[in-house]
């Protein structure tokens, strides 16, 4: 691939995400040198930077410098294993699909976050957990464990739409569990499920 | 709720009162937050939508704030309603404009505002008059530990609160002061001003910004990065450079009346000639003009006006509001034409506020 500002060959692959937009850069050395630092030195006219701030889309800021467009298309296709959501969809959007993926793109967010807020570690408040309901258990600091729904939902339709009813009574039972145990059995989200066609797909 | 029992108050942050209410107008805290359960929104299915909204709604109402509070179907509303509650900022336009189940929980004095699928599941707001970012923070801090009790919020022991977009996450706080500038907007320093803000990473944004223009010399300060620093550290930081932004336009305010009297006198004299006779006036030149009168009320250049009064202008003459004072929709034309009517009998006999609704 060629560098788009000169004929040499490209070797940075740069990806900018801002307000949502996503705006890929193919550079040689030499502009891609130019590039970073012009970025950096650069002062926004007020008009840039009130247009920035709106909607808290300052997604600015290299991501991946470096990677080559095949670790880069490879990357694009990962899939968060709860919502679905692929990293091409993200970098598309600017939003992320669900909590788990702080979890699943822990690598990829790592640069990009460190860009955005000059730090990777939460300093604030942390939340102190009772049981969210008669009932339920109380909620460890981290909620990785109770997102774990998201994907079991996913599972729970897909095994419906292929008329695989044993797996959706599996699917069904496991997200009530978790439901039960971290927000109590009444918030359950399991009961909508076509219980009827599991039932019948039972016999 | 009934919107228009709202049109009779002006809302929290246009009660022109508070600390150097002369110049900021008001303090504003809002936290991001997604319950674990669910995708967030933008990923979210029109079930999970609606499921996040009655699961907040019911959590909600068990513990004391829920008490207090009013909730507006905003997925039901009419644009013109929903755009009512944009202009008196209770929303956000992202708000008014996303698509599917959504609402917002307002309690009585306007000053806590609770957006249930906006950008993240929850947005919680808490809004006082003047500068009051402490006050703020202080009521904004028992309403969310009133929440989370209930709520079982997406964390993560390394990223804080989790939110749907990076920019947000850590403590979800965005902390920020709605400011009116007149006079360094006039001797030419808000770039210098902006441009320094950028340096120590606050962001700045105009009012009803829309556009990049800001409009009627209101411009908003906020903290940029939510992560790595606490939530009372961020406070701080735009609560640090609030004196100083106040000491600079004070100081350009001295020397406008200082070194052009003549000038300004003239200037605020004919915004204010402008508002009392004008027979069409657009909502931008209605916001560009009051701006200007109320520095004339603040500098002593025109009496006989409250700054209550200016401040409630700035709301009532907006598009949505105007409407619902006049009962009916109206096209632009019509709106323009309407609120110079409104306008000049506000300015006719003092305080017309009131009395023009009843016309
Ligand atoms: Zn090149
Ligand atoms: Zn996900």
């Amino acid at each position: 691939m060629k560098c788009q500002h000169c004929d040499k060959q490209a070797v940075f692959h740069i990806t900018e995400l801002e307000a949502g937009a996503v705006r890929e850069l193919h550079l040689c050395e030499d502009h891609a040198r130019n590039y970073l630092n012009q970025s950096e030195s650069e002062v926004e006219t007020p008009e840039e930077a009130a247009e920035g701030a709106v909607g808290g889309g300052a997604l600015t800021g290299p991501l991946g410098v470096g990677q080559t467009a095949d670790e880069l298309a490879l990357l694009d296709q990962r899939a968060c294993d709860m919502c679905g959501i692929t990293f091409f969809e993200f970098r598309n959007q600017g939003r992320l699909g669900c909590p788990h993926d702080y979890v699943q793109f822990e690598k990829e967010l790592e640069p990009l976050i460190a860009n955005i807020h000059g730090s990777t570690e939460h300093t604030g408040r942390r939340p102190s957990r009772g049981p969210t309901v008669a009932g339920a258990e109380p909620l460890p600091d981290g909620t990785q464990d109770l997102t774990r729904v998201i994907g079991l939902r996913r599972e729970m339709k897909e095994s419906i739409a292929l008329e695989d009813y044993e797996k959706a009574r599996e699917n069904r039972d496991a997200i009530r569990s978790i439901e039960d145990r971290w927000i109590g059995p009444s918030a359950s989200t399991a009961s909508e499920a076509p219980a009827a066609e599991m039932e019948r797909g039972s016999e | 709720m009934k919107l228009e029992s709202l049109t009779q108050s002006i809302g929290e942050w246009l009660r022109g009162t508070g600390p150097e209410s002369d110049i900021v107008m008001s303090s504003r805290v809002r936290l991001a937050r997604n319950v674990a359960q669910y995708p967030f929104v933008s990923r979210a299915s029109e079930q999970d939508r609606a499921d996040i909204e009655r699961f907040l709604r019911e959590r909600i109402a068990t513990v004391p704030i829920g008490k207090g509070l009013e909730y507006i179907d905003v997925g039901h509303l009419e644009e013109i309603d929903r755009q009512f509650l944009v202009e008196r900022q209770l929303i956000s336009r992202e708000h008014a404009d996303a698509q599917g189940a959504r609402s917002v929980a307002i309690d009585r004095m306007e000053q806590v505002s609770l957006m249930i699928n906006e950008e993240d599941h929850l947005r919680i707001q808490c809004m006082h008059s003047g500068l009051d970012l402490r006050g703020a923070w202080e009521q904004i801090k028992v309403v969310d530990d009133q929440i989370e009790k209930v709520v079982p919020y997406a964390f993560h022991p390394r990223w804080g609160y989790l939110t749907a977009c990076p920019t947000n996450v850590g403590t979800g706080i965005r902390v920020s002061v709605m400011l009116h500038l007149p006079a360094l907007v006039i001797t030419r320093q808000i770039d210098k001003v902006f441009r320094s803000l950028h340096k120590i990473s606050l962001a700045v944004r105009g009012l009803y910004g829309e556009g990049s223009q800001a409009m009627g010399d209101f411009y908003q300060i906020s903290n940029q990065t939510t992560l790595g620093r606490t939530e009372e550290e961020l406070v701080e930081q735009v609560g640090d450079v609030v004196p100083v932004l106040i000491d600079y336009e004070r100081r350009a305010r001295e020397f406008l009346v200082r070194e052009t009297q003549q000038n300004v006198h003239d200037q605020v004299s004919r915004a204010f000639g402008i508002l009392r006779t004008a027979q069409t006036i657009s909502a931008e030149e209605t916001m560009q003009l009051l701006s200007r009168v109320r520095m004339g009320v603040l500098l002593g250049l025109i009496g006989d006006v409250k700054l209550a009064d200016i401040n409630s202008l700035l709301v009532r003459t907006q598009p949505a509001h105007l409407q619902k004072l006049r009962g009916m929709e109206l096209d632009t034309n019509d709106r323009n034409i309407e609120r110079a009517r409104y306008l000049r009998q506000h300015f006719e006999g003092g305080d017309a506020s009131s009395r023009v609704i009843a016309n």
